[in-house]
């Protein structure tokens, strides 16, 4: 019976329904010994809900729903819907006798919450909607249970989507691996080899065990099969692991390489150690929590937009901070390192400290926008979020952009003149001075850029500079100075290198060994990966 | 001759000094010290402590004050900084000279202000839960010891009712309290036959802000099938990004709920938890319990909030170390009343057996013999307004073993 003329029978039999004067009551199907047991202990609730998913149909949603959302209820043993001042019995939906008040709302803990979600996603199988039903047929498959075996079959049958097919069939073997019989034991085991679950792969290694000396598994037939589909299941998940890492080191140096990227550009020109170079990343996240306060107060229905909006205001304003900080105090110190230093310190604690007072001490919340949360899953459980693939691209577009600045402008083109040899810069007539003012300006902007990025991963507090401005030096004098090529390969690194490290030795040990790296690599190599070439003035 | 002029003319300012200034200050005021990180990785929990203090001390004053003098607060703040919370100890207790302190958060911080307190015969008061395995005659601990938090809470875990968990996860922050803890749990847990291989253990350092292969190795530990659960020690502002990482990977509370013991209302302030709906904490007293003692703590701290200017005012929550700050005061209140002196030795021996009806809703009892108050447990899941649900409870109090019965050696100790 093809889906259609399902349909159409459905029709006459409601039209058949209504003509012979029956009531059609929308609301009142359900047996009142169906939630029955709600009432009932624990485990009579959690059986309560399996039942009602197994053969349910609307009525069996409302009530769930309702369980869901915290408004089913106890009261004298009677199970009752709460909804708001009112309260309905459960099986009938009708309106019931009873003071809101005496009714013992029924707790939803994870348990029962487990419990739901398998009963809908048993529902769910029935549903017209092919994703529906993938869906479904996914949350079922995590944990099949021998009694659905019946209903996976029958879903089976009527499935005509080969997506959903391949995941019913999958979770059919999972309970057929248990079966007396060999040769389905034999066919669940090859089916399985087309997962990418390593709980799949954990399942067929336990068949390969051998207990007291015999074999788990007796039938030699079976385990051949169960060693094919478990290289195929680890192979995939090998690859997706390898994958995962490698995602996460990138994503960890594109992070360091925004933070880093307009330290490279401040201390390649003037070779200035800008010590407040942390503080221009807590600048430009603390601008995008502004720009979220105003989306939120003024432009609701846009708020998911903020963070694009925020990308030239936390620039702007950073700069302008860069430009406030090189006319004011670096302008003056010039040729004098260490005062430079001493000096961009002390307007470090000038700045986390005017955020304290302004803002509070207090980290802020930033919430990610909705279309940055989630993420896709590759396979075997490695998801790839979208915040940190967000920002992996961002930090390519700002490094094009800066890249496209140094290289096409006239103004970048000044500032590698100045960057390579000052004296004979200004005797062409390059303005040295205002290029200074510039290149620091648009190096504060792209270390803006970098704290509306961290403010999608990190913590937003006055502080939170400090944790970065050790990180950015690294990348910087491991890199080159001045050197934007240095600077990328520096930062990608570094970030897939400790997290390499950090799955072999843990968080904390990484940490200490990527420093000792550091040290000594500085002493073979002081000039850092990529050093300037030629003849300078400077030197 | 000119010395000892000198020495009569100094003599006899000072006498003059201390007779114009000291009875202004003996007559009306105590000084009440309040030593908690308004700055640094752990001022997002302890800055609303410092408040609740403020707001406890506020109200003594307002039914009067203690011994008919009005208290007075000093606010000092360690900024996060363990070194810098004995020394800030050392100036309340013998510069300010002030009767009792309230604070500390972390164990560390705590363990480095004991010698401050033991040597110069002050009072802590000691608000948060911890790992026990300490007894100081001069410090009183109002939050949880592990028998009143983590073990009850990996119980629950292990319960049909909160899921069965069969393999554990310890995530901690690298630092004295999850050390401990986690001893006492691979002990309490090898005592109830979980195996060594069935249990994984993991510290990340302070202000740590990048979860990924944490995250990664979770997923990979739980993919045996068998039920697995997180019991999270991460203390601080690391909280935000692991509960940020562990909502965009999917791990969902159906499958690997994570259970934390430093985490509560104030904590998930910075986190959107409509993904963290079902992941558990354990504490004494949660915001959304009801009782008519919780809903006026709560309408004063709110009250107290806009009237002092609190950033974000209108969003303020209450949690569980500020229930046991706002407990220790008023038990403290109280002794000094039956003392009928701020002495040390007369307040901590009034103490013991002070009972306070608390906002949890229960009638907590100051220890006769161990500094600890007896506490219900409650066990609640969050919620997607950022609060908690309760899921479990104890009928009643129960009393602290501050020494837990799972390590060897602590037989036979109890009380001081």
């Amino acid at each position: 019976m093809n889906p259609f003329s399902f349909r159409r029978c459905w029709s006459w039999l409601c039209l058949f329904v209504m003509l012979s004067g029956l009531p059609l009551s929308v609301s009142a199907a359900l047996a009142p010994e169906r939630v029955s047991g709600f009432a009932g202990d624990f485990s009579s609730r959690l059986a309560a809900i399996e039942a009602l998913g197994a053969d349910g149909g609307a009525d069996a949603h409302r009530v769930l729903d309702a369980l869901e959302n915290g408004m089913l209820g106890v009261i004298d043993g009677q199970v009752v819907i709460v909804e708001g001042d009112a309260i309905r019995d459960a099986a009938s939906g009708e309106a019931a006798e009873g003071d809101v008040a005496a009714v013992t709302v029924i707790t939803v803990n994870n348990r029962i919450r487990r419990a739901l979600i398998s009963a809908r996603a048993t529902l769910a199988l029935a549903a017209d909607d092919v994703a529906t039903r993938l869906a479904a047929a996914h949350t079922l498959g995590e944990s099949p249970a021998a009694e659905q075996m019946p209903l996976l079959e029958q879903a089976l049958a009527r499935e005509k989507n080969d997506n959903v097919r391949a995941v019913l069939m999958r979770a059919i073997a999972r309970i057929n691996l248990a079966s007396p019989d060999a040769a389905l034991r034999r066919q669940a085991a090859e089916d399985l080899g087309s997962a990418s679950d390593p709980v799949v792969r954990n399942l067929l290694a336990a068949l390969l065990e051998k207990r007291d000396g015999d074999w788990v598994e007796p039938d030699a037939e079976v385990r051949a099969a169960a060693v094919r589909s478990m290289t195929s299941i680890e192979r995939r998940i090998t690859a997706a692991q390898a994958m995962g890492t490698v995602f996460s080191g990138l994503s960890l140096g594109s992070i360091l390489l925004l933070a880093a990227l307009g330290l490279a550009i401040t201390y390649g020109v003037m070779g200035v150690i800008n010590m407040a170079h942390g503080e221009l990343l807590m600048i430009g996240a603390y601008a995008t929590f502004v720009v979220q306060g105003v989306f939120r107060e003024h432009f609701p229905q846009w708020v998911d937009g903020y963070v694009i909006a925020a990308i030239p205001v936390a620039f702007l304003v950073a700069a302008l901070a860069g430009v406030v900080m090189e006319r004011l105090v670096l302008r003056h110190l010039y040729g004098r390192p260490l005062e430079s230093l001493l000096a961009t310190w002390g307007l470090s604690l000038v700045l986390i400290q005017g955020a304290r007072v302004t803002f509070g001490p207090q980290n802020l919340e930033l919430s990610n926008p909705s279309w940055m949360t989630g993420g896709i899953e590759l396979a075997a459980g490695v998801v790839l979020p979208f915040n940190r693939i967000v920002i992996i691209g961002f930090a390519a577009f700002v490094l094009l952009l800066v890249w496209l600045m140094m290289q096409k402008t006239r103004l970048g083109m000044f500032v590698r003149a100045v960057t390579q040899n000052r004296p004979m810069a200004g005797c062409v007539g390059v303005p040295t001075a205002r290029v200074d003012t510039l290149a620091f300006a648009i190096g504060s902007g792209v270390a803006g850029l970098g704290g509306l990025a961290l403010s999608q991963v990190a913590n937003v507090g006055p502080a939170m500079g400090q944790g970065y401005i050790v990180d950015t030096f690294m990348v910087v004098v491991l890199g080159g100075v001045g050197q934007l090529a240095g600077a990328v390969w520096a930062a990608l690194g570094l970030g897939i290198v400790s997290k390499f490290l950090e799955g072999w030795a843990g968080a904390v040990i990484a940490k200490i060994l990527v420093l000792v790296f550091i040290i000594i690599f500085i002493q073979k190599r002081p000039q850092g990966l990529f050093a300037l070439k030629g003849r300078f003035a400077d030197d | 001759m000119q010395n000892r002029r000198s020495f009569i003319k100094a003599l006899v300012l000072s006498a003059s000094i201390a007779a114009i200034g000291a009875p202004v200050h003996a007559a009306d005021t105590i000084k009440v010290g309040v030593l908690h990180s308004l700055s640094g990785t752990m001022a997002i929990s302890e800055t609303a402590l410092k408040n609740t203090a403020l707001l406890a001390i506020e109200e003594i004053n307002a039914s009067g004050g203690v011994l008919g003098k009005q208290l007075e607060a000093v606010v000092v703040d360690p900024a996060s900084d363990w070194p810098l919370f004995a020394e800030k100890a050392r100036q309340l207790v013998s510069q300010d000279k002030v009767a009792v302190v309230f604070g500390c958060w972390t164990s560390v911080s705590r363990k480095s202000v004991n010698p401050v307190f033991k040597e110069l015969n002050g009072l802590l008061f000691y608000p948060v839960q911890y790992e026990g395995e300490e007894l100081e005659k001069n410090v009183f601990y109002t939050g949880a010891a592990p028998n009143q938090q983590a073990i009850p809470a990996v119980e629950y875990l292990m319960s049909e009712e909160g899921g069965g968990a069969k393999r554990f996860v310890l995530l901690g922050t690298d630092y004295v309290y999850p050390r401990t803890t986690n001893k006492i749990l691979r002990a309490f847990l090898k005592s109830k036959g979980v195996k060594d291989e069935d249990i994984l253990e993991t510290y990340t350092p302070f202000g740590h802000s990048d979860y990924q292969t944490i995250i990664a190795d979770i997923k990979k530990f739980a993919s045996t099938g068998r039920k697995t659960t997180v019991i999270s020690t991460i203390n601080g502002d690391s909280n935000v990004p692991f509960y940020k990482e562990l909502g965009n990977a999917g791990l969902k509370a159906t499958d690997v709920p994570v259970v934390a013991f430093s985490v509560g209302e104030e904590e998930l302030r910075g986190v959107d938890t409509k993904p963290l709906v079902g992941h558990l904490a354990a504490w004494n007293y949660f915001e959304s319990l009801k009782n008519a003692e919780n809903t006026a703590f709560i309408a004063k701290y709110r009250a107290w909030a806009k009237a002092n200017g609190v950033p974000n005012a209108d969003t303020v929550v209450t949690n569980d170390p500020m229930e046991a700050t706002y407990v220790g005061i008023h038990m403290w209140k109280q002794a000094v009343e039956k003392a009928g002196s701020t002495d040390t030795d007369k307040v901590i021996a009034a103490l013991s057996g002070q009972t306070f009806k608390a906002p949890s809703g229960f009638t907590l009892t100051m220890d006769k013999t161990n500094h600890h108050l007896h506490k219900p447990v409650f066990i609640g899941e969050v919620r997607a307004d950022g609060q908690f649900d309760v899921v479990w409870q104890t009928k009643q109090p129960i009393r602290a073993q501050p020494w837990s019965p799972y390590i060897a050696g602590n037989e036979g100790k109890q009380g001081l």
